[in-house]
């Protein structure tokens, strides 16, 4: 089914920055005066409340994680992404379906299984992945010394009875699944690393040329274009 | 003749549908698993019951499961049912979730530990609800994929329009989701009802010969089907037992 509105995601570790990134998104597009909706991954309030409870009660397996977070996303998608894509929003998703490939295989999840499951979600018009080195990202988010959820840190996959140190394995597993895909689903990289501004700058020059004409302007948009162009050359 | 005691059953290891799952893929078990599928009012859980009873009686461990009963998430596809309108993937996925919960903390521990597993519907019902909802039919195959093949399935087949009265005997109503009302197949509920069980006989006769289903003719009386089940369990069982 064709849809009218454009499809965003951004996708990356947590602590790779990519939540600021798209919230800056999401306000510049509003400016502009663009219909724009943001969706986050497992936030269905229908299911997020049977998830915790299993979630507290340590009784996932992989495949009911896997299963419950797919029930979450297609309870999003159904209600919100797809009609909302079809009515002609810009739809931002801080994470899609690729959060769940790269968690659910290093989980132990058969990839092929998991693909299936998310194959009636619509391909993307960007994918921004915003790729940082494990250790800073690890370093952003531990800095506090937060609390770490059991299912979080990964310690259903027995790495280390230390949670910190589970964490730091785990994140480093679901980078490698991410670089794996990085070719295959088209992810467009963004270093994590640089500064706030910048990495917005990049972001922004990538949406232009998704915006409508009368918004983003006639020449600016094949300027524009171009120097897309130029810059994945080099 | 050997006495019932002395006699095993031979240790397996499990089949998959499809992927499967990884950490079960070299558990072995020494159980079996018979599963009772047929719409309802179709006399299932009756059968189970006279077949748990007469299992026993020979000395089996018998674990009776069913659908929407796992700790994880049966509660909450009532209450979301209830609560919210649903998607049609979402609760396809719900569904899914359920089964998974209770496969792997139910029936995979009980096959381990020897017992006859009793199941009361299975994937068939799910996958059928889901293609008559007009989910891909390849989508759901592929996300049962992690079950494993049952030793035995039966399929309690009953002409809609006998199931309709034994529906009636049974609650005095027709349930929303089983006469298919959320499909707007008919503004009249009977007639949805048997529009609906139609369509789910036509995609059971659909999935007989993939899966293996044996077809059972619930027409009949209680004992009547209870002795064609039984015989067929025991022909089975005595196969099974070395």
């Amino acid at each position: 089914m064709k849809t009218s509105g454009k499809l965003i995601v951004v996708e990356g570790i947590d602590g790779s920055g990519k939540s600021t990134q798209i919230h800056l998104l999401e306000k510049w597009l509003a400016y502009k005066g663009i219909n724009v909706f943001k969706s986050e991954w497992n936030s269905s309030e229908m299911v997020k409340e049977i998830t915790s409870k299993g979630k507290k009660k340590g009784l996932l397996t992989p495949t009911t994680f896997s299963l419950l977070h797919a029930t979450d996303f297609a309870d999003r998608y159904e209600r919100n992404i797809f009609p909302l894509l079809r009515a002609g929003y810009f739809v931002l998703a801080d994470r899609y379906v690729y959060t769940a490939f790269a968690r659910d295989v290093v989980r132990g999840c058969n990839d092929e299984w998991v693909k299936k499951v998310y194959d009636f979600a619509i391909r993307p018009d960007l994918i921004l992945y915003f790729k940082v080195p494990v250790d800073i990202a690890v370093d952003r988010i531990l800095v506090g010394r937060p609390n770490l959820k059991y299912y979080e840190a990964g310690m259903d996959l027995s790495l280390s009875n230390d949670p910190y140190e589970s964490y730091r394995i785990f994140q480093g597993r679901i980078i490698e699944q991410y670089d794996s895909m990085t070719e295959t689903e088209g992810f467009t990289v963004i270093d994590g690393t640089s500064n706030i501004e910048d990495q917005q700058k990049i972001v922004r020059k990538r949406i232009m040329p998704l915006l409508p004409n009368n918004i983003s302007g006639k020449t600016r948009t094949k300027r524009r274009g171009n120097e897309t162009k130029n810059s994945q050359k080099s | 003749m050997k006495q019932k005691t002395h006699r095993n059953l031979n240790t397996r290891t499990v089949e998959f549908y499809g992927h499967g799952i990884k950490h079960l893929q070299d558990v072995s078990i020494k159980g079996r698993l018979i599963v009772i599928e047929g719409p309802d009012a179709s006399g299932r859980s009756t059968q189970i019951e006279l077949i748990t009873s007469r299992l026993e009686a020979d000395g089996h461990a018998v674990l009776n499961t069913g659908l929407k009963r796992s700790e994880l998430v049966s509660k909450g596809i009532l209450e979301a049912k209830r609560d919210y309108t649903l998607g049609r993937k979402t609760l396809a996925l719900f569904y899914a979730a359920d089964f998974a919960d209770q496969f792997e903390y139910k029936i995979i521990p009980a096959l381990q530990a020897g017992y006859i597993v009793l199941a009361d519907r299975y994937i068939y019902t799910l996958i059928a609800r889901n293609v008559i909802r007009g989910l891909d039919r390849k989508w759901s195959h592929n996300l049962y994929g992690f079950a494993i093949k049952p030793d035995l399935v039966f399929y309690l087949d009953v002409e809609p329009a006998v199931l309709v009265h034994r529906v009636f005997q049974k609650n005095s109503f027709l349930d929303y989701y089983e006469s298919g009302a959320d499909l707007g197949l008919s503004d009249d509920m009977y007639e949805s009802f048997l529009i609906y069980q139609n369509k789910i006989s036509r995609e059971f006769h659909a999935m007989q010969k993939r899966y293996g289903l044996v077809p059972i003719n619930g027409n009949r009386s209680v004992s009547e089907i209870n002795s064609d089940l039984q015989k067929r369990i025991d022909n089975f069982l005595q196969k099974a037992l070395h």
